[in-house]
């Protein structure tokens, strides 16, 4: 809703918007139910409704209460499933439950296959792709190298740690060259030191691939690090009642946790969050 | 193979030669009970069932069983394989048919035999039907659950890629499920011979099962002791082998 996006002043507004562009990804009065296993017709709305445009080669990140629907909007944009309202687009096709090619997604649980070695994980994303041996092999080199994972290419992921299996899926994803990437809490389970680094390493991608990044999380520093935008949901059923720009340049790294206004932008996000994220713990709403 | 995964093997040989000499001790103590009326030694026996393997009779006998058992196993695995994919992969139709499957499995398949009988007639077709019986539903059974138990998300994996049906089975389904399927294959493996032996020894002129049955009327018990010996040792060889192949999937996962 046009209203939502009124709500976004940038933070910093001596610096231009890193990523402006047209919209390549366009969700329009979309909402999401789930009918209620068990129980006969009964539904649960999950999310929506939901106004958004991804501009292309912008990183995007969502952040919201646990159960808002985060994931389910995640799939919605891959095409894994179909709005109960509204539409979705991508790059001005509509997605109806079929996936559209150029999109990656890194999912929230660890979708390594423990049955294929790291090299042969990522040369898997190339299966369905017809490009000739001498660029496959490219490919997977390059990704092995930009995941840090090239001395462990004939390693099995039982051998390897949680962040790294979630590397393998990005380069799983990387070798596609998708024109979307998206990453579902990809670090979700990661100490937080190690968190940040894999955030440059996000960051990095995303600069050398020009890709589109959208990034579910749950922690508001990864958001307000990371992203270009912003996007805060409500609690269930998830609606988006905040949109921040944070203004950052494209060449940022981890560092500027140390600017002030990384301090301004995680206030912001938790001051639109805080309410929400009683609601979905079961608190009634207290006003500070 | 590294260091430990074959220092592991080795520990597991041993304890099978221990497991060994524990069955051969035994089984000298029970043919010492028991006295030559129903069983011979473990000596005699071998030395026997060495002449039998070298008397020409013997032989037209066995590749009978053989092929039999082969065919049966064929058809067991693939229409087992075919059917758990289906309805793995169908939840709807799975959820009507599996109980179904479980209530034919659970039928004494004996009693099916007079009818098999009179739709393949005596010889080598109701052998196979009848080893086939018996070894399909566990190795649906098996199939179907392993199958189900694929996590989504390799699947939604799958579809993000594009994957159609077929590369989604033989890329993404069938090793997610193998080390399950591995199971139900050992389970089909062994009671498909059962059932082929089974149908020779009611209804056929040939075979080992034919060999043990005619034994068993003329009170050969050199005959019956050098049978059972050979059956136990193949299938407790192939069932081993088939562990074996388990472990190193279940390694790697
Ligand atoms: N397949 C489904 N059937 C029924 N309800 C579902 C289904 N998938 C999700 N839901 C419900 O929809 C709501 C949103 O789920 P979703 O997984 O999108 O939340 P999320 O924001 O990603 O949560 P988290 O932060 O825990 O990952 C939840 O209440 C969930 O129970
Ligand atoms: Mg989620």
């Amino acid at each position: 809703m046009t209203s939502i996006m009124t709500t976004s002043k940038p933070i910093t507004p001596t610096r231009t918007p890193s990523a402006p562009g047209a919209a390549q990804v366009s969700l329009r009065g979309v909402d999401k139910e789930f009918i209620r296993p068990g129980r006969s017709g009964e539904t649960v709305h999950a999310l929506g409704p939901i106004d958004l445009d991804l501009r292309r080669g912008e990183f995007f990140a969502v952040v919201g209460p646990s159960g808002c629907g985060k994931s389910t909007l995640l799939e919605l944009v891959a095409g894994l499933s179909t709005a109960t309202r509204g539409d979705v687009t991508f790059e001005g096709k509509p997605i109806h439950n079929r996936i559209p090619d150029g999109v990656g997604v890194v999912f929230q649980e660890d979708a390594s296959f423990p049955w294929l070695s790291v090299r042969e994980n990522i040369a898997f994303g190339l299966r369905r792709i017809k490009i000739d041996p001498k660029e496959r092999e490219r490919r997977i080199e390059n990704a092995l190298a930009m995941m840090g994972l090239t001395s462990f290419a004939h390693s099995f992921p039982a051998q390897l740690s949680g962040g790294m299996r979630q590397r393998v899926c990005i380069a799983r994803t990387l070798v596609t060259e998708p024109r979307l990437i998206l990453l579902d809490e990809p670090f979700g389970a990661l100490d937080q030191q190690t968190r940040l680094l894999m955030g440059d390493e996000v960051l990095n991608l995303w600069r050398k691939t020009g890709a589109t990044v959208f990034l579910i999380t749950h922690a508001l520093d990864e958001a307000a690090m990371l992203a270009d935008r912003i996007g805060v949901m409500s609690a269930r059923p998830g609606r988006l009642i905040d949109i921040v720009e944070t203004g950052w340049p494209r060449d940022r790294d981890s560092r500027i946790v140390q600017e002030e206004a990384f301090g301004a932008i995680t206030a912001r996000l938790w001051r639109s969050l805080r309410a929400e994220s009683m609601k979905a713990i079961g608190k009634p709403e207290v006003e500070p | 193979m590294n260091a430990t995964s074959s220092g592991g093997s080795n520990a597991g040989w041993f304890s099978a030669l221990k497991l060994i000499a524990l069955l051969l001790v035994l089984w000298q103590a029970l043919a010492w009970m028991v006295g030559d009326v129903a069983m011979r030694t473990p000596l005699q026996t071998m030395t026997f069932t060495a002449n039998l393997l070298t008397s020409p009779s013997f032989w037209p006998h066995l590749a009978e069983t053989g092929r039999a058992f082969g065919l049966a196993l064929l058809l067991a695995v693939v229409i087992g394989l075919a059917i758990g994919f289906l309805l793995g992969i169908n939840r709807f139709a799975s959820d009507v048919l599996e109980p179904v499957l479980v209530a034919l499995y659970s039928i004494p398949k004996i009693t099916l035999y007079p009818i098999l009988l009179l739709m393949f007639g005596l010889g080598v077709a109701a052998k196979v039907a009848f080893g086939t019986i018996h070894g399909v539903i566990p190795i649906a059974l098996f199939t179907l659950a392993a199958v189900r138990n694929v996590r989504p998300v390799f699947v939604k994996t799958g579809r993000v890629m594009g994957l159609g049906t077929g590369r989604m089975i033989s890329g993404i389904l069938l090793p997610a499920a193998m080390p399950e399927i591995f199971t139900g294959l050992r389970v089909g493996f062994s009671l498909t011979l059962i059932g082929t032996l089974l149908g020779e020894m009611f209804a056929s002129q040939r075979g080992l099962g034919f060999m043990l049955m005619n034994a068993i009327g003329l009170h050969n018990v050199d005959v019956i002791m050098a049978l059972t010996f050979l059956l136990v040792l193949f299938a407790g060889s192939a069932s081993g082998l088939l562990l074996f192949l388990n472990r190193r999937l279940y390694q790697r996962a």
